[in-house]
């Protein structure tokens, strides 16, 4: 009867996972508090020059060059779009906010794309991180975002770090898994080529697997600007600057108009953005 | 000394290799090992010597483990115990840097898929081997044009792999080996994707390229025609092991056991050509109504030292040589050219080639093929004759 009851207390006493986490936490704060400052510093020196970059030229301008680069990268029926959307957020006087906006995305794609692609690549080399990866990938995509807001908040504040690093997190794991999957597709016999005419690891990786692996990963980074624009709303909630911020207030107040007009501009950014590096 | 020299060579892919080489040694099958081992036996004690500048081939059914051994030489595949030796040296010793640069200087190689690089043009592909050697760009292109022009691709260098047939990527392949300047070409079934013309045709410029080069040639096939074609000797693999090693003679004479002879069997039985496969369609000929004049000029024009004569039916009448003709032309006599056209023997389209060889052996013409109502269906030159007679023959006896 004894034992019984031992093993139902057992099953029945919660396994204390949420203050684990939370103790982790609390170490990870007081003990790297200055490496995790120092990589705020970057983020937010980022963030501030590329929106001082677009905000240097008047708005026009910036709408002309951004016309051009649709021109460029596919056609002009892709440029007449990309003036006419961004000039209906200049007139809706959302242009400031999307500024804000445009820059923290530039900014977390570029963290996502830089610190993503490498471990994509050493996934499809290394069987050990391919399998150490995985869970913590899933867990990236499928944990809803507010949970990590939290600990987002107690490492770097309220702000727009903060904004871009849970932005990060959220759209990090397509560059990782489509340049893992790219690399992985290349033809086994193309390596065999490679090796067999004496190329080294570096050799192989730039001349054989990273070109047959690039339209995988033009995948990856298109997905990760759609996945960092889908997090604005929610970045603004802990304190980021741009479209998301209008939104909420919109919300909080219930202003309809405001709302709308806030939303517009990120469907808008979106779409230009996924129109101009989206493959057809 | 051999170029390569192969000792007691063994692979075997799975988690426990001596222990399956164990069982091999007390005489287990592949089958066995696979069984109580779960290991898969690549290359069983594979042992043979390729003479320097030989054509060597490497034949067997598909999972023999042909392509394993291949691999194993430049080491695509680690070997799992013996001894390779290229030139004295022992491969298998070489560490990571040692056995790239071995490969850089001392390999080329084919695939059967091709292998090449689609984002590249045909010139940036064939020159794959010497950018990775960081030659010089202006040499770099110059060896690879060379080499494209060798293997009957020059103009083609600024295509892409997927503009070009199954047979002009395989030259890019080949080009891609030879710019390297290979010591030893190792061709994976290079030939084997390709639709049995343009596989003749790449057989053909091989044999071309060999003779202009004298590179040892270690070649991959399934198929004994080609090896038969292409090989100074040839090496008969089974399960991963190599069971016969010979030249042509030895292996369709004295064929070691029933798998080889059931290799020759097969192939005699598909080699039994008769006239109508070998014939071919005439250059010219000749009507009663021509005149010598128009013969000589036909002659002429052609290149040819006779021609057949046929009526509108193209029933055969007989053959014109170019001695008569000239000699009419040049008497005075009143002769008429229906007197210097010759009775000639002529084949049935189902005779076969041996019985062929004996009818054209001692004629200055090409042999007419015609049908039951003498209608002249073909013409064989003798070269056909001897070029399909000449694999054919070794195994006359049998």
């Amino acid at each position: 009867m004894i034992k019984v009851n031992n093993i139902i207390q057992l099953l029945t006493t919660k396994i204390p996972l949420g203050s684990w986490v939370e103790n982790f936490v609390n170490y990870l704060i007081n003990n790297f508090s200055g490496p995790l400052d120092g990589f705020a510093n970057i983020i937010e020196l980022m963030v501030e020059n590329f929106e001082a970059i677009l905000a240097y030229p008047h708005p026009l301008i910036v709408i002309a060059l951004f016309a051009l680069l649709a021109w460029k990268l596919k056609n002009y029926r892709m440029s007449i779009f990309v003036a006419l959307g961004l000039g209906l957020v200049l007139n809706i006087q959302m242009w400031d906010p999307l500024l804000t906006t445009l820059a923290s995305i530039i900014t977390s794609v570029v963290v996502a794309l830089v610190i993503g692609i490498p471990i994509g690549i050493i996934k499809a080399h290394n069987r050990v991180i391919d399998l150490i990866t995985r869970p913590i990938l899933d867990f990236m995509q499928t944990i809803p975002p507010f949970v990590y807001l939290i600990p987002a908040l107690m490492f770097f504040g309220l702000g727009t770090v903060s904004g871009v690093i849970a932005t990060v997190v959220f759209a990090i794991a397509p560059p990782i898994r489509l340049t893992y999957l790219g690399i992985q597709q290349v033809d086994s016999e193309l390596k065999e080529a490679g090796h067999a005419f004496g190329a080294n690891w570096w050799q192989i990786l730039l001349k054989i697997e990273l070109p047959g692996a690039m339209p995988s990963i033009m995948m990856g980074i298109n997905q990760c600007i759609m996945l960092s624009l889908s997090m604005v709303v929610i970045a603004a909630m802990i304190g980021a600057g741009g479209l998301g911020k209008p939104v909420l207030r919109s919300l909080s107040v219930v202003d309809i108009g405001l709302g709308f007009e806030a939303g517009l501009g990120v469907v808008i950014i979106a779409m230009v953005l996924d129109r101009m590096f989206g493959r057809e | 000394m051999g170029k390569v020299e192969v000792s007691n060579l063994y692979k075997i892919f799975g988690n426990k290799p001596k222990k399956a080489l164990e069982m091999l040694n007390d005489g287990a099958t592949k089958q066995e090992v696979l069984e109580k081992n779960g290991s898969t036996v690549g290359v069983n004690d594979a042992s043979f010597e390729v003479e320097e500048g030989e054509i060597f081939v490497i034949m067997g059914l598909s999972g023999s483990g042909k392509s394993t051994l291949l691999r194993c030489i430049n080491r695509l595949i680690e070997p799992t115990t013996g001894s390779i030796k290229v030139d004295g040296q022992e491969v298998l010793d070489f560490d990571t840097e040692e056995l790239r640069k071995f490969r850089e200087k001392e390999f080329g190689m084919v695939f059967q898929n091709f292998a090449l690089l689609p984002h590249r043009t045909v010139l940036e592909n064939a020159m794959f081997g010497l950018e990775i050697q960081n030659i010089e760009k202006g040499e770099r292109e110059r060896r690879t044009k060379e080499a494209l022009d060798l293997v009957g691709l020059d103009g083609w260098g600024d295509q892409y792999p997927a503009q070009l047939s199954g047979g002009m990527k395989q030259r890019v392949g080949l080009a891609r080996a030879l710019a390297v300047d290979p010591e030893i070409l190792l061709m994976d079934e290079p030939f084997s994707a390709l639709d049995p013309l343009i596989k003749k045709e790449m057989q053909n410029k091989l044999l071309d390229l060999y003779d202009e080069m004298q590179r040892t040639i270690l070649f991959i096939t399934h198929d004994l025609d080609e090896a038969l074609k292409l090989g100074d000797r040839i090496a008969i693999m089974k399960e991963g092991k190599i069971i016969q090693v010979g030249d042509h003679e030895e292996i369709l004479t004295n064929a070691t056991n029933e798998y080889v002879e059931n290799f020759v069997e097969d192939v005699n039985r598909s080699r039994i050509l008769t006239a109508k496969d070998i014939m071919s369609n005439p250059v010219e000929l000749l009507y009663p109504q021509d005149g010598p004049r128009t013969a000589l000029h036909k002659m002429k024009n052609n290149g040819l030292s006779s021609l057949f004569v046929v009526n509108r039916q193209k029933k055969l009448k007989g053959i014109v040589y170019i001695e008569d003709v000239v000699d009419l032309i040049n008497s005075d006599e009143d002769k008429e050219f229906k007197e210097i056209i010759k009775e000639i023997i002529r084949a049935e389209p189902e005779e076969n080639l041996r019985e062929l060889f004996s009818d054209i052996a001692d004629l200055n013409a090409p042999l007419p093929v015609v049908n039951e109502d003498d209608k002249l269906l073909g013409v064989i030159v003798k070269t056909d004759v001897l070029a399909n007679l000449a694999s054919e023959g070794a195994y006359d006896e049998n």
